[in-house]
């Protein structure tokens, strides 16, 4: 019996990792490419939440699904040709600060525009409801949730892999420089990296408003255990932040099942085990342009 | 003995640092008295800063309105309060360089706490406005410390009488979910002396860490134990989480609350808010000043006030009310007025007064109910209420902790 319910924590594990995946797949993006640790991640992803909560009453959940991350992926263009562009070469400290302000900035305005109190939102009566499978208990919603983060997953892995903009983006990660020497100008390549990476945070947010309080904190909540995942999967490896987003699920239900206290340090410590024997994380590569 | 280092630190700030501080504290003489409010207003405690904020102020303005302070203008100033460590340096900062007669507010337990060290050592008035923890009105209770917010016993005791009233305590065996820090702890032990002197019993208990938000695996967890009835001892943005959870997840189990605040049932969303909980005060209460109070609030900020705007209005109101009665700001002759018995309008059926041994305010609570989700049309009035709890006739101490249970001696 115990062992069917530590089961059960187990697959809940890998549904709530899907949760961090669409956010760190986008964070480990932009720090690829760009080189900027986006610290304004969160902020992209309580936006999009709050977008939801804000469009859902005249285009309905389904609208909003759509719009929110299309709205705040523009955001996103807009703040990479006028803010994220200068630092790229530059210090990463610089972008460090200029990202850590843009999270402020945009937590602030939140708390000035819909107040500090959450605001309330549901799921939508059609995915409402759960599925039990023998002795187990999922929610329907959350299984949605994984499906559309397994789309994205793939459609990201399609688009870097099987296309040509997929090869100038990888390239441009490696060697910038070649890639520059070959003609080809990376920075509307970069927009478009900043675009989807915050486009796929604002989704997050879009699916969890409906069963995690929506305020102006959520984004600083979630950005933390997003660059754990990072952190654990190893930079610029694409199926490494699939793997630890997982792997931090599961080990998270299993904290909470056997010593509740521990369910977020868990994780912490995970982390630092993870860098003790691999540095690198699970299958982060050598970037030439960060040795 | 404890005048000496005040007065040598208080040398040392003129001398070293307070070129730019000294003409703030010669101004605040004379013309306004300044109250310091300090409170969380970001992290998973803000969403109620924000209601005790919006309170204080609406508060400060009607004293003004009415004349102010014998003659003086009450000018407030308002801080957020972040961490114990940083609710500690910037009470320090309220009392020694802005000359602030009284600090206002506080929700965590853990910053009350820290804010209480500094208000002995500084002999200057505090009023708490949110922090629950029985341990601050018993082993950490302070000569200058006030409780306008009800103590974790009182909140237990009330809720509790519904509880017993729907049969949810007696032989019944309880799942509690704690939040893990000093307000939980403290809330954990009081619940369980509750459950067990009422012929139930806390089964299994888990402490969640404050930063947790998703729930998923204790819903599983509660699942599989089965109890009677879940009670949780959450706190802030947490409690948002569990009943949007709570509900995604379809358990059955009845739920009761032994800590509570309404804005985070607002923010749940349609059909989330379930189980019973207990509140010193709510918005549709039917007394005249309660709901001229609820009028006002509404008509500035649009949206109704909960308990915590109910506590930092308060508190404001009877600290005003209080200097202006003893013609004097001066902290000790507060302490000795409220230690009296003083009576107050607190936007109830009755009047409210410290006690004395342990100066927690000994006011009415209630308990409320959630209606059924179908029910909940409009988005604020979306339960219905007890009666006061203690009822009319009996003492308004029958909720408080006793002498046994928090033992309460002030330091010197």
């Amino acid at each position: 019996m115990e062992f069917v319910f530590l089961f059960e924590q187990v697959l809940n594990g890998l549904l709530i990792g899907a949760y961090y995946l669409l956010i760190a797949l986008g964070l480990s993006l932009i720090f690829s490419l760009g080189g900027i640790v986006n610290l304004a991640h969160g902020a992209f992803y309580a936006i999009g939440a709050y977008l939801a909560v804000t469009l859902a009453p005249y285009i309905g959940f389904s609208g909003a699904f759509v719009a929110a991350p299309v709205l705040v992926g523009l955001l996103g263009i807009v703040i990479e040709r006028f803010l994220l562009r200068r630092f790229y070469r530059a210090d990463p400290i610089l972008s460090l600060l200029l990202t850590f302000g843009l999270a402020m900035v945009a937590e602030q305005a939140l708390r000035m525009i819909y107040g500090a109190a959450p605001v309330p939102f549901s799921i939508p009566l059609a995915l409402r409801g759960q599925i039990f499978i023998g002795d187990f208990l999922l929610s329907q919603y959350r299984l949605m949730i994984l499906a559309v983060a397994a789309l994205c997953v793939i459609g990201l892995w399609l688009l870097l892999q099987r296309t040509y903009f997929g090869r100038v983006v990888r390239a441009g990660v490696q060697n910038p420089d070649m890639v520059g020497a070959l003609g080809i100008s990376l920075r509307p390549y970069m927009s478009a990296v900043v675009a989807i990476a915050v486009g796929l945070a604002a989704l997050a947010g879009v699916m969890l408003a409906p069963i995690t309080g929506v305020h102006p904190a959520m984004g600083a909540e979630i950005l933390t255990f997003a660059f754990v995942v990072v952190i654990i999967g190893g930079l610029g490896s694409f199926w490494g932040v699939v793997l630890a987003a997982i792997i931090v699920g599961v080990v998270r239900g299993i904290a909470a099942y056997f010593f509740p206290p521990a369910t977020e340090a868990s994780v912490y410590l995970l982390m630092l085990l993870v860098l003790l024997l691999r540095p690198r994380g699970l299958f982060g590569e050598r970037i030439a342009k960060f040795e | 003995m404890t005048e000496l280092p005040r007065i040598t630190r208080r040398g040392a700030l003129l001398g070293a640092a307070a070129v730019l501080a000294a003409p703030a504290i010669s101004h605040a003489q004379s013309d306004v008295v300044r109250i310091g409010h300090l409170t969380p207003r970001t992290g998973f405690l803000g969403p109620l800063g924000e209601f005790a904020v919006q309170a204080a102020q609406l508060a400060a303005d009607e004293v003004n309105a009415a004349g102010g302070i014998n003659g003086r203008k009450l000018e407030m100033l308002f801080e957020d309060s972040v961490n114990p460590q940083t609710a500690s340096a910037k009470a320090e900062r309220y009392i020694k360089r802005d000359n602030v007669t009284c600090i206002v507010g506080e929700i965590s337990s853990a910053s009350a706490l820290a804010i209480g060290q500094v208000v002995q050592r500084e002999r200057a008035l505090f009023i708490n406005t949110g922090a629950n923890s029985d341990a601050l009105r018993g082993s950490d209770c302070r000569k200058t410390m006030f409780h306008v917010e009800g103590q974790n016993s009182m909140y237990v005791k009330a809720v509790g009488r519904a509880l017993l009233d729907k049969g949810l305590i007696k032989g019944k065996k309880a799942y509690a979910l704690t939040a893990d820090y000093a307000f939980g702890h403290d809330l954990l032990k009081v619940a369980r002396r509750f459950m067990e002197q009422n012929g139930g019993s806390i089964g299994s208990d888990d402490l969640v860490p404050t930063d947790l938000t998703d729930f998923s695996p204790f819903m599983l967890k509660l699942r599989q134990a089965r109890p009677d009835v879940v009670v949780v001892n959450l706190a802030g943005a947490q409690i948002t989480n569990f009943l949007k959870q709570y509900s995604e997840y379809g358990l059955r189990f009845p739920v009761a609350g032994f800590g509570f605040d309404t804005a985070l049932a607002w923010g749940a969303g349609k059909g989330n808010f379930l189980g019973t909980w207990p509140t010193m005060w709510h918005h549709l209460l039917d007394n005249p000043a309660a709901k001229q109070f609820t009028a006002d609030f509404r008509k500035r900020f649009g949206k109704p006030p909960e308990n915590q705007a109910w506590g930092d209005y308060n508190a404001v109101k009877i600290i005003a009310k209080s200097m202006t009665d003893l013609k004097s700001v001066d902290p000790m002759k507060v302490v000795e007025h409220l230690e009296s018995g003083a009576k107050f309008d607190v936007l109830k059926e009755r009047e409210a007064y410290f006690r004395a041994r342990d100066h927690q305010l000994m006011t009415t609570m209630y308990a409320i109910t959630a209606l059924p989700p179908e029910k909940q049309t409009d988005p604020y009035d979306i339960f219905t209420s007890s009666g006061p709890i203690p009822g009319p006739d009996e003492s308004l101490e029958a909720i408080a902790s006793t002498p046994e249970e928090a033992t309460c001696t002030f330091p010197s």
